[in-house]
């Protein structure tokens, strides 16, 4: 079954039909030639396709395109302020946040959705108290970044780029 | 995946009657454990009726003191609710110990608690399931069975249930309100899910086509002194070997009431009953701790690769009745 809907992304607006069984990733990748989400494992579990959606970071790979008519999504590419890196990005070059960069444009979004997170309060699972007031340790880092997988193993280069940002 | 037609329903009682009247319609909420099954072939429906835009999407009080979660909550920003929070803080920390960022994010309450098991086999299409595949045999039986049931399997079938979340209603003893062809109803948490018996291939009582608008949750003051405890292969991001979900309501050492439920052991989450007897009444102490949870397993029967379970059920239902009333032994 073919549906005609609308995706916004980073900020352009597209009209496309899909098949009822595309995933939001594979209309970003394959149908709209936004390859910044990067298909890992697509079953949800390694975190390479994650973009913003509709504010909120969350994979693509699970979701059905057909589902998000007229989504607004945000990936790692459409971060940047023209030529100027978004700070995550940023810190990510200067801590070596990683080897490959396969997982990366998902790592970043990841982690600016996480940070957001933290601004509203949202404790997780390592954290003292559930009532509130996150301090953003490395333990909380690692906790809140744990959908996201990196197989180079540039883990401990991710939690410096992202303490610095939290900063 | 095979095709399949879409539609995005405009209200409940709609799309309840698509999906009565069509056998291989499902509702979808996130997708986030249907549309992986979808692609591995374990589900395979003609019809997805998309109920996530549904207005369920409220925590609001409840007459009488309790609260009533929407099917459509998100589970982060279920546990991010301040009510949940301070009354409910076992179900807040059960959410936050499940699945991902990402995919709390999108998760819906109603999804959480219908999401199905993630025994190997059953979502191994090549292999023999009576869960997938009525009839077929069960391959985990004499299988790789680290993960499986301790309590209440059936030889049809050793799977267990994969949510924190619903653990934790279940010591709740949340409501479940049901919207289905012929009219509303509640269920008692405890009666939506059932043991596997000689019909694995259900998880819970529902009806095709029944549909879960809201989780209610009781006015439960001891609530407020919770927490939910989860073991697991790897620090986050993983399923629960074993969990326990546990309330108080200790006085003057002695503990007046006591709610316990767990996950990770059984084909539904596992209310412990017998413990919870044993404990009314008795001292806020280790000895009690111990010979509540001995006697909740009394009847658990390890498979091959699982005995593990056993002492680890234990341990961690004494571990967790201690972190809720050491202040109490001071």
């Amino acid at each position: 079954m073919d549906v005609e809907m609308t995706l916004r992304v980073d900020g352009a607006r597209y009209r496309l039909v899909v098949d009822t069984r595309t995933t939001l990733l594979d209309a970003l990748r394959e149908r709209l030639g936004i390859t910044s989400p990067k298909k890992g494992c697509d079953h949800g579990q390694c975190g390479a396709c994650t973009v913003l959606l509709d504010g909120r970071r969350a994979t693509t790979c699970l979701a059905l395109a057909v589902a998000h008519d007229d989504a607004e999504i945000i990936t790692a590419n459409g971060l940047a302020a023209g030529e100027e890196l978004h700070p995550v990005a940023r810190a990510f070059l200067d801590h070596d946040g990683f080897q490959c960069g396969y997982c990366t444009p998902g790592q970043i979004c990841s982690a600016v959705g996480m940070l957001d997170e933290v601004e509203a309060g949202w404790p997780s699972h390592v954290s003292e108290e559930l009532a509130g007031g996150v301090e953003l340790d490395d333990e909380e880092i690692r906790e809140r970044m744990s959908g996201n997988l990196c197989r180079c193993g540039a883990y401990a280069n991710i939690v410096a780029a992202i303490r610095e940002v939290a900063r | 995946m095979i095709p399949f037609d879409y539609e995005r329903a405009d209200d409940a009682r709609s799309a309840v009657a698509t999906v009565a009247g069509r056998p291989g319609a499902v509702f979808l909420g996130a997708g986030t454990n249907l549309v992986d099954h979808m692609k591995l072939g374990v589900a395979n429906p003609d019809l997805l009726v998309d109920v996530s835009r549904l207005p369920f999407d409220v925590i609001e009080p409840l007459q009488g003191g309790g609260v009533r979660i929407g099917a459509t909550v998100r589970n982060s920003d279920l546990a991010a609710a301040p009510v949940i929070r301070q009354r409910y803080p076992m179900l807040a920390a059960a959410l936050l110990a499940g699945a991902s960022g990402q995919l709390r994010n999108v998760a819906t309450t109603a999804g959480n608690l219908l999401q199905r098991t993630r025994c190997v086999y059953f979502q191994d299409v090549t292999t023999p399931c009576n869960k997938r595949r009525p009839g077929s045999g069960c391959s985990a039986v004499e299988g790789y069975t680290r993960d499986h049931a301790i309590l209440g399997a059936s030889p049809h079938c050793v799977a267990v249930h994969p949510s924190d979340m619903a653990v934790a209603l279940t010591a709740l003893d949340a409501v479940v309100q049901v919207e289905g062809p012929s009219g509303p109803r509640s269920l008692a948490i405890s009666d939506l899910y059932r043991l596997p018996g000689d019909q694995p291939q259900r998880d819970t009582v529902l009806e095709h086509g029944e549909l879960i608008t809201a989780v209610d949750l009781p006015e439960l003051p001891m609530a407020a002194r919770s927490s939910y405890r989860k073991v697991r292969d790897r620090a986050s991001y993983a399923f629960a070997l074993v969990s326990v979900a546990a309330a108080v309501d200790v006085v003057d050492g002695v503990m007046r009431d006591v709610r316990i439920a767990l996950g990770g052991v059984a084909h539904k989450p596992w209310r412990a009953s017998r413990a919870e007897e044993a404990l009314r009444g008795a001292p806020a102490a280790e000895d009690a701790f111990r010979h509540a949870a001995d006697a909740e397993l009394t009847e658990a029967r390890p498979l091959r690769d699982n005995a593990f379970k056993i002492p680890m059920a234990r341990n961690t239902m004494v571990t967790v009745l201690r972190g809720l009333t050491w202040e109490e032994g001071r």
